[in-house]
This record gives C-alpha cells, sequence and structure tokens, in this order.
C-alpha cells in the first residue's frame, strides 16, 4: 500500500512540472513582460522608464531562463523562472502585482470558500440521491416520465438564472435571508443559507439524472435478480444492495472534487460577495493581475492531481475487487 | 461580401455536416438509429426548433459592407431584415411594447413651460395619438393580423401536404414524429412572423440601456451561442480523435506520453485557463492594434480564439473515451484478421478502427453543445467570454442583473436571454438524449 501511494506520488511530479512549465510559457513567453507592464500601466505615454521600474518592482527585469550575468549556480536562479515559477512548487506564491502577500490571502480566504462549498456539496449529494432513488424505485412509471423531464428542463436553465433568481425572490421579494456578503463565524450561517439552496437546486437537474443512471446500471445485475427472487421488497433491494453497489462510483465521484473544494466556486461567491478563493480569483482576472492568476492556476492543478491521488486510494480501500499494481 | 473568420468556418462546417448526413445515410449500419431517431416525435421536434436556430444563425453569419455609412461597418443578412429594429433605437430602458420610457425627465410643452413625467418613445408606439386609450385595442390588433398572417402562411403549406396523393410522402407527413415537426413549425414560423412584424411599431421585448431593441439582441445572439457550441467541437475533435485513437492502438509510449498530456491539461481549472489564455490575448490584441482596427474583426477573433481555447480544454474527456474504446476495438477478431493479413497500422486505424467509434464521436459533439452554449454565459460574466460588444446571451445576462435592484425593475432584458437560451439548450437537450438512446449500442435493444 505504502510503496503504492508513493509510486502514484511520484507520478504526481512530473505532472505537476508540466503544469508548471505550461503556466510559464502562457504568462512569460507568449507575452513578453515589457506587455504585461504596458497593460498594468495604461496603453499610452508609458514612458520606457516606467515600465522599468515597473519591471524592477515586480521582479520581472530578469531574463527568462538562463543569466548570463551571474556566476555558477546563479546562472539558473537569477531567472524569471526560477523566481516565479520553481518558488510555487513551495507553495511560496509570492507577491501580486498590487503588492500583497499572495499566499496569506490564500490561507486567509480559503475558509469562507470552504464554508460554502462543502456544505453545498453534501446537502447537493443527499438531495440528489434521494431523487435518484426515488426516480428508480417509481422507473416505468408516469412519475419516473415526468421527474426525467423535469430534470431535462432544470438542466437547460443557466446556473447564472438561477443565481439571480435565487436572489430576487428569497432575498428581495421575501427578504427571507439577506442579498449578499458575509461574516466570520456563526454568523456567517445566515449569509450561506441562500448560496447553499442555490446550488443545490441548480445541481439537481444533471445531478439526480447522472446517478439514475448509476443506479439503473446496478439495477439490471444478477444479484438484484437474486435479491428479488429471495422476497426481498423493491424498497429493501434498492436501499440495501442498490445503493450500496452504486456507492463506489459515487464515492470515487465525490472524492475527486474534494481537495477542488478549496477552490470555491467562482460565479457564487461573487454574485453572494463572499470573500472566499473564487471571489479571489475573479477580482485578480478583472485586475489582470497575472500573479494571483498564475498562483490559482498552479494551486488548482496542484490540487486536482491531489484529488486524483486520492481516487486511486479510495478505490482500492472501498473496492474490494481492485488490487494494487 | 466581407468574410469573417467564424464565417467562413461555419461554412466548412455547414458543408461537412451535410456530407457526413449524406454520408451516414448511405451506411446500412446507420440507418436503423437514424429511423429511430426520425421515428422519435421529442427528437424531431427539438431537431426543426434546432434547425429554425441555425437558419437564424446562418443568416447572421452573411456579411457584407454596410451600404449606407461611410466607414467599413459589415452588416449580416439578419441585420437587413431586422433593419427597423436595429435603427429604431430609444433613449434609454423602456418596458416591452410600451409607448412611454421607462424614466421620468422633464419635457418641454409646447407652450413653453416643462412638465416631469415620462417621455414618450421616438419609435415605439410613436402614431398613437391618445396612447392610454388606442394603446390596448391596437396592440390586440396588430399581434392577431400580424398572427393570422403568419398561421395562414403555414396553414396553407400544411394544406398542400394534406392534400398529397403520393401514397408514401402522405404516410410519412402523418406520422406522430412529422405532426411534432407541424406543430413545432406552425409556433415558431407563425410567432417569429408575429414578432418581426410587431417589432416595426412596438418595441416587443423593449429597449435596454442605451435603447437598443432586446429582441434584436437576443437574434444576434443566436449566432454566438451557436458558434461557440459548434464550433469548439470542431477545434476539439481532430486532437481527441487522433490522439484518442492512437493511445488505444498503439499503446506503450505513445499511449504514456498521451496520456500525461491530457492529465496535465485536465488538472488546470478549465476556467482559469481560459482566464489565462483571454488575458494573453488581450495583451496580444492591445500591443497588435493596428491589426484589429475593425471592431467586427477584433470581436470575430476574440471568439474564435474562445472557440480555440475552449476546443483546447475540453478535448481531455472525449479523448479518454476513444482511448477506452480503441482499446476494446484493436482485441476484435476483425482487427486481428487485417493485421495476419499484412494492413498497414495507418490503413486499419482508418478503415476499421476510426468508423467503429464513430457513435462515441457523434454522442458526445450533441451532448457537448448545450453545455458548451450554457459555458458561455458563465464566461461572460467573468469577463473572460466573448467581446462585450459581441450580441451574447452572457453579455444581456450581465449588462441587466445589476437592473433587478430598480424599482420598478427592468425584467426583459434576462427574460429574453432566459428565453431564448432555454429553448436552445432544451432542444439541444433533448435531441442529444435522443441521438445517444439511438446510437449507444448498449441501449440498442431498448
Amino acid at each position: 500500500m505504502i510503496t503504492y501511494i508513493i509510486r502514484r506520488f511520484l507520478y504526481a511530479l512530473p505532472l505537476l512540472m508540466a503544469v508548471n512549465v505550461l503556466t510559464f510559457v502562457l504568462f512569460f513567453v507568449v507575452n513578453s513582460p515589457d506587455d504585461m507592464a504596458r497593460m498594468q500601466l495604461g496603453q499610452k505615454h508609458v514612458t520606457e522608464q516606467a515600465i522599468q521600474n515597473w519591471k524592477h518592482q515586480h521582479g520581472y527585469d530578469l531574463p527568462l531562463l538562463w543569466n548570463d550575468e551571474q556566476q555558477g549556480s546563479k546562472c539558473l536562479s537569477e531567472t524569471i523562472f526560477y523566481q516565479k515559477s520553481v518558488n510555487l512548487f513551495l507553495f511560496d506564491f509570492g507577491i501580486s502585482d498590487s503588492g500583497r502577500n499572495i499566499g496569506t490571502d490564500i490561507r486567509q480566504r480559503m475558509w469562507p470558500s470552504l464554508a460554502l462549498a462543502l456544505p453545498s456539496l453534501i446537502v447537493g449529494l443527499l438531495v440528489n440521491i434521494t431523487l435518484a432513488l426515488l426516480m428508480v424505485l417509481f422507473r416505468n412509471t408516469y412519475v419516473e416520465l415526468s421527474s426525467s423531464v423535469l430534470c431535462v428542463m432544470l438542466m437547460s436553465v443557466s446556473s447564472l438564472f438561477y443565481i439571480i433568481g435565487g436572489q430576487f425572490v428569497v432575498g428581495k421579494v421575501l427578504m427571507l435571508v439577506p442579498i449578499s456578503g458575509y461574516d466570520y463565524g456563526w454568523s456567517a450561517i445566515k449569509f450561506l443559507i441562500l448560496p447553499v439552496l442555490i446550488s443545490v437546486v441548480a445541481g439537481i437537474g444533471s445531478g439526480a439524472r447522472w446517478y439514475r443512471t448509476l443506479f439503473l446500471e446496478e439495477v439490471e445485475k444478477d444479484y438484484v435478480r437474486t435479491a428479488r427472487a429471495k422476497g426481498l421488497t423493491e424498497t429493501q433491494v434498492l436501499f440495501k444492495h442498490v445503493l450500496k453497489n452504486a456507492m463506489i462510483p459515487i464515492l470515487t465521484g465525490v472524492v475527486v472534487v474534494l481537495p477542488l473544494l478549496f477552490m470555491g466556486s467562482l460565479i457564487m461567491e461573487s454574485f453572494f460577495s463572499i470573500p472566499g478563493l473564487g471571489s479571489y480569483t475573479i477580482d485578480a482576472i478583472n485586475r489582470q493581475d497575472f500573479a494571483i492568476v498564475r498562483s490559482m492556476v498552479f494551486l488548482g492543478s496542484a490540487l486536482y492531481i491531489a484529488g486524483l491521488l486520492l481516487t486511486d486510494i479510495s478505490y482500492t480501500l472501498v473496492d474490494p475487487r481492485v488490487r494494487l499494481s | 461580401m466581407i468574410v469573417l473568420w467564424t464565417d467562413g468556418l461555419i461554412y466548412f462546417l455547414v458543408v461537412a455536416a451535410a456530407v457526413l448526413a449524406v454520408y451516414m445515410s448511405r451506411q446500412a449500419h446507420m440507418r436503423r438509429p437514424l429511423h429511430k431517431i426520425a421515428a422519435s416525435p421529442v427528437a424531431m421536434a427539438s431537431l426543426t426548433l434546432l434547425l429554425c436556430f441555425v437558419m437564424i444563425g446562418l443568416a447572421d453569419s452573411v456579411h457584407f459592407k454596410d451600404g449606407d455609412s461611410r466607414g467599413n461597418e459589415a452588416i449580416s443578412l439578419l441585420d437587413v431584415a431586422c433593419t427597423t429594429m436595429r435603427k429604431h433605437t430609444e433613449k434609454t430602458y423602456s418596458a416591452p411594447f410600451s409607448t412611454h420610457l421607462y424614466a421620468k425627465e422633464t419635457i418641454a410643452l409646447d407652450d413653453g413651460t416643462t412638465r416631469w413625467d415620462y417621455p414618450r418613445l421616438q419609435y415605439g408606439g410613436a402614431y398613437l395619438q391618445n396612447p392610454e386609450a388606442e394603446w390596448a385595442g391596437d396592440v390586440f390588433k396588430k399581434t392577431l393580423s400580424a398572427f393570422s398572417k403568419g398561421a395562414g402562411l403555414l396553414l396553407m403549406i400544411l394544406l398542400l401536404a394534406w392534400g398529397d396523393k403520393h401514397e408514401q410522402r402522405r404516410r410519412l407527413s402523418r406520422s406522430r414524429s412529422a405532426i411534432a415537426v407541424w406543430v413545432v413549425m406552425f409556433v415558431m414560423v407563425s410567432g417569429c412572423y408575429t414578432l418581426f412584424s410587431l417589432s416595426a411599431y412596438y418595441h416587443v421585448l423593449g429597449t435596454d440601456k442605451v435603447g437598443e431593441d432586446v429582441f434584436y439582441q437576443a437574434l444576434k445572439s443566436i449566432r454566438t451561442g451557436l458558434v461557440i457550441g459548434s464550433l469548439t467541437t470542431m477545434v476539439m475533435l481532430p486532437m481527441a480523435i487522433v490522439f484518442g485513437i492512437m493511445a488505444g492502438f498503439f499503446k506503450g509510449w505513445v499511449d504514456d506520453v498521451i496520456q500525461f498530456v491530457y492529465t496535465t491539461l485536465n488538472s488546470i481549472p478549465s476556467v482559469l485557463l481560459i482566464a489565462a489564455s483571454i488575458l494573453m490575448v488581450q495583451v496580444y490584441m492591445s500591443n497588435h492594434a493596428e491589426d484589429f482596427n475593425n471592431l467586427l474583426v477584433r470581436a470575430d477573433m476574440r471568439l474564435l480564439f474562445l472557440c480555440l481555447i475552449l476546443g483546447v480544454t475540453s478535448w481531455t474527456g472525449l479523448c479518454r473515451l476513444l482511448r477506452a474504446e480503441t482499446l476494446k476495438l484493436r482485441e476484435m477478431e476483425y482487427v486481428l484478421a487485417a493485421q495476419a493479413l499484412g494492413v498497414k497500422p495507418a490503413m486499419i486505424l482508418f478503415r476499421h478502427i476510426l468508423p467503429n467509434v464513430m457513435h462515441i464521436v457523434l454522442i458526445s459533439v450533441v451532448l457537448d453543445f448545450s453545455s458548451l452554449v450554457l459555458a458561455e454565459a458563465v464566461l461572460s460574466y467573468i469577463n473572460i467570454g466573448v467581446d462585450p460588444t459581441t450580441h451574447s446571451w452572457g453579455n444581456m445576462i450581465n449588462s441587466a442583473r445589476l437592473e433587478m435592484a430598480r424599482e420598478p425593475i427592468v425584467w426583459w432584458s434576462l427574460a429574453a436571454a432566459f428565453v431564448f437560451m432555454f429553448a436552445l439548450v432544451l432542444a439541444a437537450n433533448l435531441f442529444a438524449d435522443s441521438v445517444r438512446d439511438a446510437f449507444d449500442p448498449r441501449r440498442a435493444n431498448v
């Protein structure tokens, strides 16, 4: 087991390296630091001196890959690639273009993101699985037909409309909860109810349909027929046998997104002005803060790779048929 | 005539789709699923609706120089059809079918005094002498006459089809799916006709902040949605097919490399990758401003870039599916037989593997379409979608969402975007479902 995990871990390293190189190419080779400086300082009437100053301030005035002016190992370390990309491996994100420490910001903003994403995931999972089970229980009836039509319709609505509609009805017309905002500690709950509710409702269409296909696949298997032949009722078969076996794909599907919960949801957070990582990223995109976007790309990929790792491990733990190889 | 980049690609796509359709209808093993789709009323109804959208999108893809304006502005066929709507711009917001502006302002009266009131619209119902009294009757009369004209047109075609003496065609035009098609056609044709002729007199869906007709915006947005949904697929298909099949067929180091590439791409959160790329494109464009002096060309390039980037981020899913399927197929007897007979690997891939994974490609193309249309709206909201000057549903939502706080609320832009998007995505989803049911071999006997 340990060797397996170590091997998977070693496999993740080149992936991270490739991500790193890719972001480097995207951010520094396609456009030179001069271009970025011009973008930040405004297009017109920028003197060469101002660009040099900006580059020096943000550490972009080094050569890209190889520094001829330095000696020894400094040839490699005194470059943009080393300074900006390699440090990401140590989760040292450096300073944003507006001068703030990105690492501190991320540590601070992680928790509101998690406070929104975790309840959304859990409640959404429970609701979707329940609905899917009900749909399978009433299969080949009008209940199933109408609910699958409803699912397709729910799927066809853009998530933006769920948010706008929810904010309008619950927040503005009924005035049950504040429309947006955030507070730390337990008082955050009243700000979180609406976003969680909306993300659950928005996910029902695709979620319930997906779990339904999972359950339907299981229902047709032989062990279900055996269970019915034993004389078990349909509900017993579904909840005891089908649900348990379908848990394997459900669980692994959930595990892969677990680390990404830290990243938060981009639109939810910015609509409800929750100071999480999602709105942080959007702000950075809008301000064209390259340093933050770069760090978030790296963080996101690192978390995704961690998710893959966790999925592999959880597969081996849950499914006895899977052997480590 | 001006051919923009996306226009050219759209023409190419239409030709490719036509060729594919002809090719498929000639293949014996493709007939069963095609018949299954044709027999399903839901599939045919949604296909009709999709084709209506495609027609509007195509009309919007034929660009030529505007004869009236001196500048180098290009307009499309749709713009010509909507000339009245396009030119009838008011000052600011106005509700659907209203005759007055949304906001009060001081109006100079004839006798020199001023009054604080809602001013009349410049075009919407401008010919009414006494709007309060005449408005309802006029709207009713105009709607009824336009609707009866549109409905009459279609009823006539229906009568022609009904009176058809040819036995096979008669049976065909009375099957359940044909009736569904007729119903959708009836609603679409008479509805479109009504809305089009009404918009000569009123703003049927109101006007937006700068006074532009919302119905016109919604119509123009159709092209953007279709381009994103279809061109992205075109970008990703070659990559997904080539890499997926190669990884599955050759195994070994080829497989390792391809798997490594798509895991890397997959691990970058797609929104962030898109954001980073769009930021880079923006920097590039502002540094090479002289190449993008035309507003339309600039917006078009950004749309194309968006499709490219979306394609790069979304090919991995299909690639993985194709790899798994090819791994299965390469052990089949007919592939082994071909290998034993000394057929070259390239030939095996092309002749034996590719046709047998086509159903997966087809299914994933139609399934992806609706999610891409939805993604456009979200991306535009984060400002990393299409150019702000491009008409798109995402931009409509984006500019309208802040107006929900007004009193009385400005709901019509959102409602228009909602209805159009919902219709397109719902039709695409329903059609995708029936395509999957028809082509998926696992569901063949259901």
